[in-house]
């Protein structure tokens, strides 16, 4: 059995973020970080392979900055590491990168008892997008919003959460599984995985590489053939200050409650 | 020192994990109660923390004594004593055996060490010798294949949890000094091995010390570990590396102090204004960090010296005096910034002046640090 | 005829994915028909509503009501649940037959599901969580002359590569609510974007539009070879989910109840209960455990904007803001008098929560006495 994991390297959204006078973000300023939910995915896969044995494959497009993301995933106990980058393929939206993600994953190879897991979604653009169209690109069922993954004889067996409940769901491999936070608690590095992680090999599947895949449409990849492209971006609107209350509880709590009365908003 | 990726990647590892998993609530927990914590030792174990610097073969990660360094010190950055869970296995505990243990010796111990099943700690204080270690008074007797032995061991950090203890015990009755001393494991469930109460501590709350004492303990000379009558020293170069530890944390004490103060004189206003602004603050302030980050290039250094094989007591006694002597200095700073805030347990800072106090006693007091250190200097 | 997403002149209408559950539409929906309303009349054309299901016909007059000029029905006891492939499925028959210029989901787990699996298919592009939608280049001017730091008056609106005043413009928070930013989709149709739930607003339902309704019933194909998964149970939370997007008085917690967590807790509750309000939360307080994931608002949670909004112990990162700053009068109570929460309340307390929200308790009792 094989896992593959899909994941990237994105900015840290919850630190500091500092926008430049463009409105477009200034990344050179940001700590980056593994995408939270794909931890949750490949946290699944380990505990997969711990169970079950398999062989856990994560896949990351991006810079070749994104090597050290890579050599975490090792330390975590990942089995290979794919690098899939080319400046053709940056810009690329949701479309598009589904598209190279799904020849790359073809390129590996995917066998009747494999599994793609992927995270819910990334903090830099929130979309959730990329794994369920990746699933539609190589013709795979698709499960997302997993909370709970149990291996059965010829399949998983899948919690899918709802907004008011959820869905147990049965699915044959191979599928692709997008993972949310409640799955799991993601494991660190071992001491011992970052003795080692140094010298492991990272596969890198270039634009060559990939470029006469059937999957791959050439005029809808990278920044110019995305279907969605970027009109406008800007900084969102700040409320101005308001009032601040002086006094103690007491009185700035008499004072509210005065203010609300006389608003009718109480 | 600027560190390469690998240690760079493991600081970034021992600060996630301590930073994560040793809540406010667990440091509160056990700077109240002092009782051990058996599933943060667990825990640390599974992710290789316990065989830091014991061998990939014998079940450890493999890892140098920069690693280890960097482990306690960033441990005891958010918890000192937490910092030594995962200490005793990589210096007093695990060292001796890797130092002077047969094979089997290592094979025995070793494994069951790094994987955090069992805990070997080190008792080589007596009620009558301290910094004088050689006026050890427990004695190991010869009796056909067997020793016993008799004595009573004070401060054994870890005993009240440890299942082995390395006991230093005279063996050679008539020797003087600190010569005809031997170093034995003693399986701490054996007939006439007795742990006496916990100490009260002013700090460290949560790793339990206790007295070991041993009335007529028989044990094989299989529990030899070293050549006899010549244990005193090993246990002179295994504290090497347990001083270098103790550095490391009086460094990541040291680093909690100003991090703590740095907060603290940014949201604190008097006088209209954030106490940082004050000259009589942030001096304080600039002095820690420059003190600190001294304190930690001596500690880098020593591990370096170490890991390349060469002789590293010296460095080891200034990294640990200064060091120790920096935590304390910050220690009253940090309180001293706080003001009567930190003198309450509202502020963690109180909890870190107490903490830091043992730095400059444990493993060799400042002064016995000195005392090598002008040893060195003096004996060419 | 065949099916190309390039020929942009063959689509017309704007069209609402209507989301059904066990036959109860999802009440985002009728913000989004709402919403698409407005849509079809900047672009002159009629908005449809698609709904695939088993036995929903009942629901069409809903749709109309809100806005609808015609519901497609997609009737199968395959579609009864949802199921990702046969949606897919029938929403791509049903766009390969009709072609529309615009097509609408809920941001739904179910619809963030489908979109994503429909556009791939489709080969279009899709914006996901949008929360502004506009088509007119005159309104979506004026929305950023009051809703961004833009400077309009010498900003370049025009593109050479599209029509500016016929695409639609979909405008969505990125990196955390650090920026919004507004997407297009000029060479694919139909346009697609999923719509955040609680941002959209409701139209006053028509009892006229209602009845004017139409209904249609496309023929298609599907049969249980295009089903790939076994749906083994459905599980209502028995829980009752908190409505945060439905309240007109939240109180919320953050990191601040750390203390004393439980009395925290208890302390906000109160007060929500004294104004009628329910309990929201930061993201640190789902991921402390402390309450359940409903309960959250901001980026990663919900959207709200009720008319009093109470944070009490928050920070006020930008995750949190974002799915606040709308509401319309906001309270922050904060030990830290420099917390960002302060910047965009309109009333702010610098105090600690645990003493100022029983005396809040108590003001509010007395006010409305």
């Amino acid at each position: 059995m094989k896992i593959i994991v899909t994941v990237k390297q994105v900015p840290d959204t919850t630190g500091k973020v500092s926008v430049k006078p463009d409105g477009t973000l200034d990344r050179a300023s940001m700590e980056t970080v593994t995408n939270p939910d794909d931890l949750n995915a490949v946290e699944a896969a380990l505990q997969l392979k711990d169970q079950y044995g398999a062989r856990v494959i994560t896949v990351t497009m991006g810079p070749m900055q994104a090597e050290s993301m890579l050599r975490e995933l090792y330390a975590m106990g990942v089995d290979e590491c794919v690098l899939v980058s080319g400046r053709e393929f940056g810009g690329s939206d949701t479309y598009a990168t589904s598209q190279i993600i799904a020849a790359a994953i073809d390129t590996i190879g995917l066998d009747e008892d494999d599994i793609i897991l992927a995270g819910r979604q990334a903090i830099d653009g929130d979309t959730a997008q990329v794994g369920p169209q990746i699933a539609e690109k190589l013709h795979l069922p698709q499960v997302s919003y997993a909370a709970e993954i149990t291996k059965e004889d010829d399949g998983l067996l899948i919690k899918r959460m709802l907004e008011d409940g959820y869905m147990m769901i049965k699915v044959k491999t191979p599928c692709l599984i997008t993972c949310v936070k409640e799955l799991n608690e993601p494991r660190y590095m071992s001491v011992q995985g970052i003795e080692d992680c140094f010298d492991k090999e990272i596969r890198i599947l270039s634009y060559e590489d990939l470029k006469d895949h059937p999957l791959i449409d050439k005029t809808t990849i990278g920044l110019q053939g995305s279907p969605t492209n970027i009109y406008k971006s800007f900084t969102p609107p700040q409320k101005s200050a308001g009032r601040m209350l002086k006094g103690n509880a007491q009185e700035t709590a008499a004072e509210l409650a005065k203010c609300l009365a006389e608003k009718h908003l109480i | 020192m600027i560190l390469d990726k690998k240690h760079e990647l493991e600081r970034k590892l021992f600060r996630q994990f301590a930073e994560t998993e040793f809540t406010k609530e667990l440091q509160d927990r056990l700077d109240e109660t002092g009782e051990f914590d058996w599933d943060m030792h667990r825990k640390m174990a599974r992710y290789g923390f316990m065989g830091v610097r014991i061998p990939r073969e014998l079940g450890g990660a493999g890892g140098d004594y920069l690693s280890y360094a960097l482990l306690i010190e960033e441990f005891a950055r958010v918890d000192a004593a937490l910092s030594i869970y995962a200490n005793t296995s990589n210096s007093l505990g695990g060292g001796p055996l890797m130092m002077a243990g047969t094979q089997a010796q290592k094979e025995k111990y070793l494994p069951q060490i790094a994987s955090g099943e069992k805990i070997m700690v080190f008792a080589l204080t007596e009620p009558g010798a301290g910094s004088d270690a050689g006026g050890t008074t427990t004695t190991a007797i010869a009796d056909g294949d067997d020793f016993i032995l008799n004595g009573r061991k004070t401060f054994v950090s870890g005993a009240p949890m440890a299942d082995w203890c390395l006991v230093f015990a005279k063996t050679d009755l008539a020797a003087k000094g600190s010569r005809g001393i031997s170093m034995f494991v003693v399986d701490l469930k054996l007939p006439g091995v007795s742990l006496g109460a916990p100490e009260k501590k002013m700090g460290i709350n949560g790793y339990p010390t206790c007295d070991v004492v041993m009335e007529d303990v028989r044990v094989s000379k299989d529990c030899l570990v070293g050549p006899l009558h010549r244990g005193f020293s090993i246990a002179m170069r295994t504290l090497d590396g347990g001083r270098l530890g103790m550095a490391a944390q009086a460094v990541g004490i040291a680093q909690s102090c100003l991090d703590e103060s740095v907060a603290y004189a940014k949201e604190r206003k008097q006088f209209g204004q954030p106490i940082g602004n004050f000259q009589g603050i942030s001096f304080m302030l600039a002095e820690m960090a420059t003190e600190i980050e001294a304190a930690r290039q001596l500690v880098y250094h020593a591990a370096e010296l170490k890991d390349a094989g060469k002789d590293a007591t010296m460095a080891c006694s200034m990294a640990k005096f200064y060091a120790a002597e920096t935590a304390n200095r910050c220690a009253y700073k940090a309180v001293q910034i706080h003001g009567g805030y930190g003198y309450s347990k509202d502020y963690k800072v109180e909890r870190l002046y107490r903490d830091a106090r043992i730095c400059s006693i444990y493993e060799g007091t400042s002064q016995i640090q000195e005392v090598v250190i002008a040893g060195q200097l003096l004996k060419k | 005829m065949t099916f190309n997403s390039m020929n942009l002149d063959e689509f017309h209408d704007v069209w609402v994915f209507a989301e059904q559950r066990q036959g109860e539409l999802m009440p985002a929906v009728l913000e989004l028909v709402s919403e698409g309303r407005k849509l079809a009349d900047e672009l002159h054309c009629e908005l449809h509503a698609v709904l695939p299901g088993h036995d929903v016909d009942s629901l069409a007059v809903t749709l109309g009501g809100y806005g609808a000029d015609k519901v497609l029905i997609y009737d199968h006891e395959l579609l009864k649940n949802y199921r990702t492939e046969t949606y897919t499925e029938v929403i791509a028959q049903a766009v390969e037959a009709f072609k529309p210029e615009i097509l609408l989901f809920v941001a739904s787990n179910i619809g963030r599901d489908l979109a994503p699996r429909c556009a791939a298919r489709l080969h279009t592009g899709l914006c996901a969580d949008c929360t502004h939608l506009d088509v007119d280049l005159g309104g979506y001017i004026d929305f950023l002359r009051k809703e961004s730091s833009v400077d309009v008056d010498n900003t370049n609106f025009e593109s050479k590569m599209f029509d500016v005043e016929r695409n639609l413009k979909m405008t969505r928070p990125a990196f955390g609510g650090h920026l919004m930013a507004t997407i297009v989709c000029p060479r694919f149709r139909p346009a697609m974007a999923t719509v955040r739930p609680g941002v959209m607003k409701l139209r006053e339902y028509s009892s006229e539009k209602a009845a004017a309704v139409q209904v249609e019933k496309p023929a298609f194909r599907l049969d249980e070879s295009d089903v790939q998964t076994d749906i083994i149970e459905i599980v209502k939370s028995t829980r009752k989910q908190v409505d945060l997007i439905g309240a007109d008085v939240i109180v919320s917690v953050g990191q601040g109840i750390a203390r004393d967590v439980d009395k925290g807790l208890a302390l906000a509750a109160e007060l929500a209960d004294e104004l009628g309000g329910v309990l929201g939360a930061t993201r640190a307080v789902i991921d402390n455990g402390w309450l359940s994931a409903d309960h959250q608002v901001g980026q990663t949670g919900k959207t709200v904007r009720p008319k009093i909004y109470i944070a009490l112990g928050i920070s006020g990162a930008i995750q949190h803001k974002s799915g606040m700053q709308d509401s319309e009068c906001i309270i922050a109570v904060n030990k830290a008098e420099n917390a960002p929460i302060f910047e965009i309340a309109d009333y702010g307390i610098v105090g600690d929560l645990f003493d100022v929200a029983p005396k809040l308790i108590e003001e509010f009792r007395k006010a409305k006495q």
